[in-house]
């Protein structure tokens, strides 16, 4: 039976690399002081998920690393070690060199060997030095410890097949003996051989079976593991001996939430018998599952959960298994009450059968990847250009409806009553289409965001600064596209904020501020933009240096420029004032390639900054999918829109309001306010539009902090618009922040309203 | 490498001796052709939505399934003819190195083929078009066709239908 594994390589490395990206979110969230010990779990899941799944694909490469990382941190989750900062940085570390041998495996880029020996070697060590206190004594006497308590041991039997090539089945089965001999009295009835890694132990001990298990689960294959209590131990220990399995159960389906790969190698003897069908499909012959299937109905036990013929008493156990398997392993003692000592006998005794159809399953069957198409993460790739064709034919769609809405007007409503109807469910229908088809492209920059505070913890180690990463409007959405090509340029601008920007600790401190600065990532929308800014607390930009190395490099500066002059020049090519070249950034290579591009993403970069109060980096990025709130407004013939986001009000003037300066009429008093006027037909020229203001409105917008009234025919309504790119076929227009398409098909302009506030700020017009 | 692209097919007629195929259109009375392949479709003339403070011969911008796309009159443009609007007055989109733009004309006539030999190079000559954007005068029997270099015409700032730093 030759399976084709290459076709469930893709599963893998997408799995692989989920869960490196949330071993390394657990890894930078965790506080090495308290851990969580949830979070620790996950991080061990994590780490068992990716060795076995590798493991079982042959990448031996990354399952090497991950076992060693496992082992350790198999360790810090049963509490037998305390969590150290080392750890969590070997972790880190660890996770780099595998996501490196994933890309190498993917075929894109140079596995670093070296990198790989470095990590392991510098687990090894931390688990050696755990290993310290206890190695001597274990290991003086692997085999018959005697149980540290006395208090009436129970008997286990322990069947189970050894998980192979890891370092060897002796030295597994040495450790794990060494390992019981630590609770109990252990007797090796059927050691592993080379050539059969079977094996039957018997131990005395007074811990549980989930205890046992959770010992063997990561030595044993889990399908083949078996934990019966000797025949002839007291009632309790029977009872437990049945109800050993229903933890099984809960533990299974607790993995199975958080962790599917792992659900893989337990399903055969833990889940119940319709899911094991279920997701076996995928990787066993059908016969091998026919088989394996009859078998199991052939068992009594697994009637039990599924929903065969049970002995009375039994179901409602069950029931309490499947609906609340989290909460089984308090309630249990109780629960013997409701089952006799026969049922239990029972179903301990028929477990055989299947845990024995389970056992000749070679591993090489059990690909620890999901059924192809069955992720759970319920994403497809679908080409950009393929979403952009749908956005463009659902616009086309809207317009249409729009026509047909605009032409039933005039049909008699009594007559076409059901034309009518039918027409207002195909407008609810286009409308949610298009909301839905929308949404596809965008995504929160939290994408982005979320890389940070890694790069700022590796960094601020490397520099020895102390650093707090805050971010903001972290689901602010923007254009796909506009979040792969962000990723680059913000990484930099962080990673010049951290080396330049920031301080040392002891230079914050001794310029009073604390120790610890300050990053600000945050985002916001803005006028049809996406606006990000980079901020940090520290000394900010040094003026006359950058003067100074511009005159060095023969630019044409001179003392009368503004600030922001100044600060621009750090974005050309090849300059830079750090005055040593760092591993981090002080190339000169940084900044020039950020404006680059951005600009070529139609964006703008501005930079502020205060000596010694910090710096803040702004980008404005067009929105270029972004749906706007606006308000349509008519002005002579033409149609235009208005971000809702700037108007604070709309009124009509009266004649007492106007006040005119110097002869002209450009200021409306508002509530004691005075507000500079602009023209609309004015500033575009649009010949036909009312020039009383009496007859007009005033539309009061606020951009930037600064007000002023907007003169206009009338207003018309409020829409969502869509922002479409004027640029895009055409060029920029002053005034003009992008165009949208109306309702009736044709295209209205989008005002800048920030470029107007302004010009009314800078331009007043000549007196009439 | 669109570019090249197209430049390669200009060069092919000459190099090979292949016919280079032209859509032939008229502003007033003059008879234009354009190389074909630059031509996307051609459609009737919708209102168009005006832009403030644009030269007069871009008319503005329409809603082309979604794509806003600029409009310009070239009878306004090479001053030939009256601009006026009519049900038949046609609007030939053209793409351009991805970019798409479409302009109006009186009539669009037909399709033809013309060999290399049976395009002359254009006279230096004073005319509201300049002559760089004239890749040469077709003779076709007694009519005579007037090549132009759109991609060149479109592109150039002249036109004032690209960014000055994108162009």
């Amino acid at each position: 039976m030759a399976i084709d594994m290459s076709q469930f390589y893709q599963v893998f490395f997408e799995e692989a690399a989920e869960h490196l990206a949330s071993m390394e979110a657990l890894l930078l969230a965790i506080d090495p002081g308290a851990p969580d010990p949830e979070d620790v779990n996950a991080l061990f899941r994590a780490a068992h998920s990716i060795k076995g799944s590798s493991g079982t694909f042959g990448f031996q490469d990354m399952m090497e690393v991950t076992h060693i990382l496992e082992t350790m941190l198999d360790r810090v989750r049963k509490g037998e070690a305390p969590l150290t900062d080392d750890m969590v940085d070997a972790s880190l570390v660890a996770g780099d060199v595998l996501k490196n041998l994933l890309a190498a495996h993917r075929g894109e880029d140079e596995a670093d060997r070296e990198a790989a020996e470095a990590i392991c070697h510098r687990l090894e060590a931390l688990c050696r030095a755990l290993d310290e206190p206890s190695r001597g004594e274990v290991t003086a006497a692997p085999v018959a410890v005697p149980p540290q308590e006395a208090a009436s041991p129970a008997g286990f039997d322990l069947l189970f097949t050894l998980v192979g090539d890891i370092g060897g089945e002796r030295d597994t089965f040495a450790d794990l003996l060494a390992e019981l001999g630590r609770i109990g009295v252990v007797q090796t009835l059927e050691a592993p051989t080379p050539g059969e890694r079977h094996c039957h132990l018997r131990i005395e001990t007074d811990k549980d079976g989930d205890f046992l298990r959770g010992l063997l689960e990561f030595v044993a294959e889990a399908a083949s593991l078996r934990i019966e209590p000797l025949a002839g131990g007291a009632a309790e220990d029977e009872a437990y001996g049945f109800f050993e399995d229903l933890p099984e159960v809960a533990g299974g389906s607790e993995w199975r939430s958080s962790d599917d790969a792992y659900g893989f190698f337990e399903p055969l003897q833990s889940v119940p018998g319709a899911a094991v069908a279920e997701e076996a499909y995928g990787f066993f012959d059908e016969q091998e599952v026919a088989s394996l299937l009859a078998k199991q109905q052939a068992a009594e036990p697994y009637g039990f959960f599924t929903e065969l013929p049970v002995p009375d008493g039994a179901p409602s156990v069950v029931a309490e298994v499947q609906e609340t398997a989290y909460g089984l392993f308090e309630p249990l003692p109780e629960a013997p009450a409701t089952s006799s000592p026969e049922q239990v006998e029972a179903s301990v005794a028929v477990d055989a059968p299947a845990a024995v159809a389970a056992v000749p399953q070679p591993p090489a069957r059990k690909p620890a990847a999901r059924a192809p198409g069955g992720g759970d993460s319920g994403s497809i790739r679908v080409s950009v250009e393929k979403v952009d064709q749908m956005i463009n034919l659902v616009g086309e769609l809207v317009i249409t409806q729009a026509m047909l809405t605009q032409a039933a007007v005039n049909v008699d409503p009594v007559i076409c009553e059901r034309l009518i109807n039918g027409l207002a469910q195909l407008e609810r229908n286009t409308r949610d289409l298009q909301e839905s088809v929308m949404s596809i492209r965008m995504m929160p920059i939290s994408v982005v965001f979320s890389r940070f505070p890694r790069v700022v913890r590796d960094l601020s180690q490397k520099l020895g600064k102390q650093v707090e990463l805050k971010t903001i409007g972290e689901s602010t959405e923007m254009d796909k596209s506009l979040v792969e090509r962000i990723t680059d340029p913000l990484t930099h601008l962080v990673r010049n904020s951290l080396d330049h920007g920031l301080e040392t600790p002891e230079k914050r401190r001794a310029a009073g501020k604390s120790e610890t600065g300050t990053i600000t990532l945050s985002a916001y929308h803005q006028s049809g933009n996406i606006v990000i800014e980079v901020g940090d607390d520290g000394a900010g930009l040094n003026r006359a240096r950058i003067l100074a190395k511009a005159r060095e490099r023969g630019m044409a500066v001179s003392d009368s420029m503004s600030d922001q002059e100044v600060w621009q020049l750090i974005m050309e090519p090849g300059f830079s004032t750090a005055d040593q070249v760092t591993e981090v950034s002080g190339r000169g290579v940084g900044m020039d390639v950020v404006k680059k591009n951005i600009s070529a993403m139609g964006g703008r970069i501005e930079l502020d900054s205060m000596a010694g109060i910090g710096t803040r980096i702004t980008v404005r990025l067009p929105l270029t999918l972004a749906i706007l709130d606006g308000m349509s407004v008519g002005v002579g013939p033409e149609t235009y829109i208005i971000p809702l986001s700037y108007v604070m009000e709309s009124m009509q003037p009266e004649r007492g309001m106007m006040k005119s300066v110097s002869g002209v009429e450009r200021l409306i008093q508002v509530r004691g306010e005075y507000l500079p006027v602009i023209c609309l037909h004015e500033v575009f020229r649009i010949p036909g539009a009312i020039t009383d203001w009496s007859k007009g409105i005033m539309v009061v917008l606020e951009a930037d902090g600064q007000s002023a009234a907007l003169f206009i025919d009338q207003l018309i309504g409020q829409h969502q618009v869509v922002i479409k790119s004027l640029e895009a076929n055409y060029r920029r227009v002053q005034g003009i922040a992008g165009a949208t398409i109306m309702g009736d098909g044709r295209v209205a302009l989008i005002l800048d309203v920030p470029m107007l506030v302004g010009m009314a700020r800078r331009v007043l017009p000549a007196a009439a | 490498m669109l570019q090249a692209a197209q430049t390669t097919a200009a060069q092919e007629p000459e190099d090979s001796g292949a016919v280079q195929e032209l859509l032939t259109f008229t502003l007033g009375a003059e008879e234009y052709a354009i190389d074909i392949l630059k031509v996307q479709e051609i459609r009737g003339y919708d209102a168009v939505t005006t832009i403030a403070n644009a030269p007069s011969f871009i008319k503005g911008v329409i809603n082309l399934r979604g794509t806003i796309v600029p409009i310009v009159d070239l009878r306004i443009k090479f001053s030939v003819g009256v601009a006026e609007y009519t049900p038949f007055t046609v609007v030939i989109i053209l793409n351009i190195g991805g970019r798409v733009v479409g302009m109006v004309v009186d009539a669009v006539s037909d399709v033809i083929a013309l060999k290399p030999e049976q395009i002359r190079p254009a006279p230096d000559f004073a005319s509201s078009v300049d002559t760089a954007y004239i890749m040469g005068l077709g003779a076709l029997g007694e009519r005579m066709l007037i090549v132009v270099d759109i991609e060149r015409l479109m592109l150039s700032s002249e036109m004032a239908l690209v960014d000055e730093a994108t162009a």
